[in-house]
């Protein structure tokens, strides 16, 4: 007969685990890694693979000999910053390199550092993108072209963002009217058939993600919508005064990293709020300072800018917004 | 707010209640309820009969313990109780089965009551009745409203949200007429118009069962409710039914509610109409892995070890705990030699791959245990507060309102054990209060 | 030029408007504190342990100053070092006090107080003690979950993996009482280092009846009270089953060590007899005391 055991109440337990959770954002993931490697080829395959690969052994490398505690790399974990970090770079050959810094800076900076999964104040993969923007400009803003169907080759001819297209021709005096005719068909943009990282050129596939994740109640609604439903109105109001300087709001929150940024790397649960009013405020944070940087500062991009900002009020929103208390 | 949905596991749903066989020796605990211990009124040798007062109540927090069985006091000592503390207790060899003659033993029915509401409190408090929904808070206490409150409804929670439990399930389809008699006892003690039955959606036979016979009695309202835990904890409940909240620090009665177990109603319909002292319970013995499920009359004092022998013959070999309660909020039974008391509702074993508790890791701020959370705290809160030692910020954070439910641990994925933290940050906190207060 | 002006003249402006206003709040918040103060608190270890009973260093320097002598106050970490410091600084004498170490009394180690559960919660002797008696069965014993250890600010206490009982470090040891606070069963306390460093205690707070005790624990005092009697000089008592060595009046002749049935009483830091004596070597057996001569 074995030794009973006792401890305190309750005695039984949920199946959720923190594992399930992260391979469940793994899997929600897919589709997006699926649609980068229909646009972009090899390149997007090699880029993930690598990133991933390199999350996993920075953190076992650190783990095991800085940290010196029980590995915990097959919690998915570092799985999944690696996927958002392959997302976030530009799928050319230069990149199949350099995001091993951006992984080392992720995983090191963003993540171990601070304590590892669940203590890092800031989202690891957004820490290592920006930390490549800043450090590799060029690479960071060289876009491949966007071919046909499942290319072998990308080659090095570069092409351009919309938004990067945009915010170019804008310095130079054009105005919208002027340029909105080379732009993507809205379809294209929808589908993911434009330039830019490798995860946030298709709404669509990230959308299927996201349903996925909100239906297994790993994500609530509230920071997505609130960061899109900002994202929209505040570029609408601004098109709406003056529609040769900014874009139309649909364009707006189809283009660029909004889609990505909104549905998993705002709704990282580590560095969001918890309560429903302070995920609201944080996402209303995020689409106001996205359309903030994208239209008044320098980089014609500004997800990860404004996720990271809000990141850091997350402790703060946590405080203000408490949940309701049953008793009083 | 709030809620989790465990597992319902009602196996034993089906298993009628059979009578328990006595046992050769039995140990009665002075403290079968909530409070200061009775104090033992038989010496060493006494004849004694089953329903006899053995423990009397001297303290105000206290109840009467009656003998459950016949036979003669072998000692007056003390006896580890089910988590290994010493507890003063009697201990009786078990001859024949005689009863006090006062007690009506016949399966008739009684349902005329002319006690008056003063009079049905003193023979609450000399039966020994106490509330039977787990927490033992002696029933005459409870129906003795102080005079500056009033009490507007009484509520009977059948609710039985707790997985595995099915002992008031099968009380309700068996003694419906008595549950119903002992309900009007109550409402005419508290003098309100309303008697209410909350019972969980997921049990339709009590509910049909109990709707038929309540029809036939004045003032009680059967309330189906919304499949949830906890919906029968008290303040969920009240709010439930009434709409209510109990505020912070404060009990039912404030908000004009006075909340009894349905089980409770049948102790108190055998102790006012039979004179049946509170000597026995109904008792589910149940676990996944056992051949049969049972639901046994079972009179206080029998041991652990007497309830598994007779019910499976012994532990299952992969068991990995046992029960006194349910899962989720009953405790972990440490020392099989101790004797059932008035609180235990179930023996529940449980399999070592559900019962050993996964490894911790750290709290990834999903928010789970806050969402879950019926009365709208912050777990993940507390853990971190109460392990860095600061417990009056905890306290800041509303920690007593916890009501133990636990629905923190259970939907917590990183395992992290939330509601033992809590529990010492409320002892702590209270510790302090304490000092403060002197 | 104007531009370099202008910029100098705010700053300058701004500079001279603070320096007013933090010259007044400065005034209006002032806060009176005898510089004596610093210098004792600088003269205490700076732990903050709390064996003195204060909040910490700095509120055991104030009341130091406060009432300008020594008289019944201590600092326990420190101990005679620290406490010459502060009687020079406050130009008084310093209080005699016979140095202090803990003592853990119990000695339900895995083996004597074999485990009859398995404990499966948070590790916290306080939440573990108010669920139940512990693994053993033993509601006196060590529940093994290190508060003890964990309340130690200097390194002094840790657990045997072996027996999974605290082990105290007697050099590290201040005696500064954290310990003794932090444990729920009020196992730990502090006796007198006591002469060459050797201690006669007994390592049981067990209260329940022999029988009852050995049933959780092999090493369990019974109460038999063999010790009391044995003792020449009185300074045995047994009480609700269970001895106690009063440090004071012990003189260490080991006499009880002897007459205990279950190896309850521990002599440590004693040299090893000549082969003949019967007394066991409980220094080992414990673990808790290696030798320092």
């Amino acid at each position: 007969m074995k030794l009973l055991n006792v401890s305190g109440s309750p005695h039984v337990h949920s199946d959720e685990s923190t594992k399930k959770i992260m391979w469940r954002v793994n899997l929600a993931l897919v589709p997006s890694l699926l649609v980068a490697i229909a646009f972009f080829g090899v390149n997007a395959l090699l880029i993930s693979i690598i990133s991933v690969a390199s999350c996993l052994l920075f953190q076992w490398l650190i783990e095991k000999f800085i940290m010196k505690v029980p590995s915990t790399i097959w919690d998915g974990s570092a799985v999944v910053t690696g996927l958002l970090l392959a997302f976030n770079v530009p799928a050319t050959r230069e990149m199949i390199l350099l995001v091993i810094i951006a992984a080392l800076v992720a995983i090191g900076i963003g993540k171990m550092s601070f304590g590892g999964l669940g203590k890092n104040p800031f989202n690891p993969a957004l820490v290592g993108r920006v930390f490549m923007l800043i450090s590799f400009p060029v690479q960071m803003t060289t876009w491949p072209k966007v071919g046909g169907w499942f290319p072998v080759n990308v080659d090095a001819t570069t092409g351009a963002t919309p938004l990067g297209m945009i915010k170019e021709r804008l310095k130079n005096g054009e105005n919208l009217s002027e340029i909105m005719p080379d732009m993507p068909s809205l379809c294209d943009i929808f589908m993911g058939h434009i330039g830019g990282s490798l995860g946030e050129i298709s709404a669509l596939a990230i959308l299927i993600g996201a349903i996925y994740l909100l239906c297994r109640k790993i994500i609530t609604w509230h920071i997505p919508v609130s960061f899109i439903a900002t994202a929209f109105i505040f570029s609408g109001i601004l098109w709406l005064c003056n529609d040769e300087q900014f874009i139309d709001p649909l364009t707006t929150i189809l283009t660029g990293g909004i889609m990505l940024g909104a549905c998993f790397m705002a709704t990282d649960m580590v560095t969001s709020p918890m309560t429903k009013g302070g995920q609201l405020i944080f996402g209303f944070g995020c689409g106001l300072l996205t359309i903030i940087i994208r239209n008044w500062g320098n980089y014609p991009e500004g997800v990860s800018f404004a996720i990271l900002l809000m990141n850091s009020v997350t402790p703060l929103l946590n405080r203000w917004f408490k949940p309701k208390r049953f008793a009083n | 707010m709030g809620g989790v949905h465990p597992e319902e596991n009602k196996i034993s749903t089906a298993a009628a209640i059979e009578e328990f066989p006595l046992p050769k020796t039995a140990v009665i605990l002075m403290n079968q309820h909530l409070g200061a211990p009775a104090t033992p009124c038989v010496a060493k040798g006494d004849k004694v009969k089953v329903g006899q007062l053995v423990g009397k109540a001297e303290a105000f927090m206290c109840a009467n313990v009656h003998s459950p069985f016949s036979g003669t006091v072998a000692k007056i000592d003390t006896c580890k109780d089910a988590f290994g503390l010493a507890k003063p207790a009697i201990y009786i060899n078990v001859e024949g089965d005689e009863w006090e003659e006062s007690i009506d033993r016949t399966p008739d029915i009684v349902k005329e009551c002319t006690l008056e509401p003063k009079e049905i409190v003193d023979k609450l408090k000399a039966m020994g009745v106490v509330g039977l929904g787990g927490a033992t808070f002696p029933t005459h206490i409870k129906y003795s409203v102080p005079p500056d409150k009033k009490a507007e409804y009484l509520i009977i929670n059948a609710v039985e949200c707790e997985p595995y439990l099915t002992s008031d399930h099968r009380v309700m389809m068996e003694h419906a007429e008595e549950i119903c008699i002992g309900v009007s006892i109550l409402r005419k003690c508290l003098g309100v118009p309303k008697a209410y039955i909350g019972i969980e959606n997921n049990k339709p036979e009590p509910i049909a069962v109990m709707t038929d016979m309540a029809a036939k009695f004045e003032g009680i309202v059967v309330e189906p409710l919304k499949v949830k835990y906890p919906q029968g904890a008290e303040k969920q409940l009240i709010n439930a039914i009434t709409g209510r909240r109990v505020p912070s620090g404060k009990l039912p009665i404030d908000v004009g509610c006075v909340v009894s177990n349905v089980g409770t109603a049948y102790a108190v319909y055998e102790a006012i109409q039979k004179n049946k002292p509170l000597i026995e319970n109904i008792l589910t013995v149940t676990g996944k892995k056992l051949e049969k499920q049972h639901n046994y009359h079972v009179r206080f004092g029998t041991t652990y070890n007497d309830l598994i022998a007779h019910s499976m013959g012994s532990l299952p070999e992969t068991t990995g705990k046992v029960i006194s309660g349910g899962p989720m909020m009953g405790k972990a039974v440490s020392n099989l030699d101790a004797p059932t008391t008035k609180g235990a509702s179930s023996l529940l074993v449980i399999d070592e791959g559900e019962a050993v508790r996964a490894e911790e890791s750290n709290c990834i701020r999903c928010g789970k245990c806050m969402n879950a959370c019926p009365m709208g705290l912050e777990p993940y809160l507390f853990s971190a507060l109460v392990k860095n030692h600061r417990i009056e910020e905890a306290g800041a954070h509303n920690i007593l309102d916890c009501i133990e439910c636990g629905c923190c641990f259970f939907s917590c994925p990183a395992n992290k054990p939330l509601l033992d933290e809590i529990r010492l940050g409320k002892n702590l906190y209270r510790g302090i209060l304490m000092a403060k207060k002197k | 030029m104007t531009e370099i002006l202008s910029a100098v003249l705010v700053l300058s402006i701004t500079g001279a408007i603070f320096a007013v206003v933090l010259y007044f709040v400065a005034q209006k918040f002032k806060v009176i504190e005898d510089p004596l103060i610093d210098v004792v608190a600088e003269a205490l270890p700076g732990a903050n342990c709390g064996g003195c009973g204060k909040a910490g260093c700095r509120a055991m320097a104030e009341a130091f100053v406060k009432q300008g002598n020594m008289d019944g106050l201590s600092c326990p970490a420190g101990g005679a070092e620290v406490a010459k410091k502060i009687a020079e600084i406050l130009g008084c004498t310093p209080e005699e006090k016979e140095p202090q170490v803990a003592v853990v009394r119990c000695n339900g180690s895995c083996a004597n107080a074999t485990a009859k559960t398995k404990y499966d919660g948070m590790r916290d002797c306080t939440f573990a003690n108010s669920l139940y008696s512990g693994e053993s069965g033993c509601a006196f014993g060590c529940l093994g979950l290190g508060n003890c250890a964990k309340a130690c600010q200097f390194d002094a206490l840790s657990l045997d993996p072996e027996t999974g009982l605290p082990v105290v470090n007697e050099e590290k040891c201040v005696a500064c009482g954290a310990c003794v606070k932090a444990c729920p069963r009020g196992i730990i306390e502090l006796r007198n280092k006591g002469k060459n460093n050797r201690r006669v205690f007994v390592a049981c707070r067990n209260k329940e009846k022999g029988a009852d005790a050995r049933k959780s624990c092999s090493a369990a005092c019974i109460g038999c009270g063999k010790c009391a009697k044995t003792c020449p000089f009185g300074a045995i008592t047994v009480e609700n089953n269970v001895a106690y060595i009063d440090f004071n009046v012990c003189k260490l002749c080991r006499k009880c060590v002897a007459e205990c049935p279950t190896g309850a009483i521990h002599a440590v830091n004693f040299p090893p007899k000549p082969a003949a004596a019967p007394t066991p070597a409980p220094a080992d057996e414990t673990g808790s005391n290696p030798k320092n001569e």
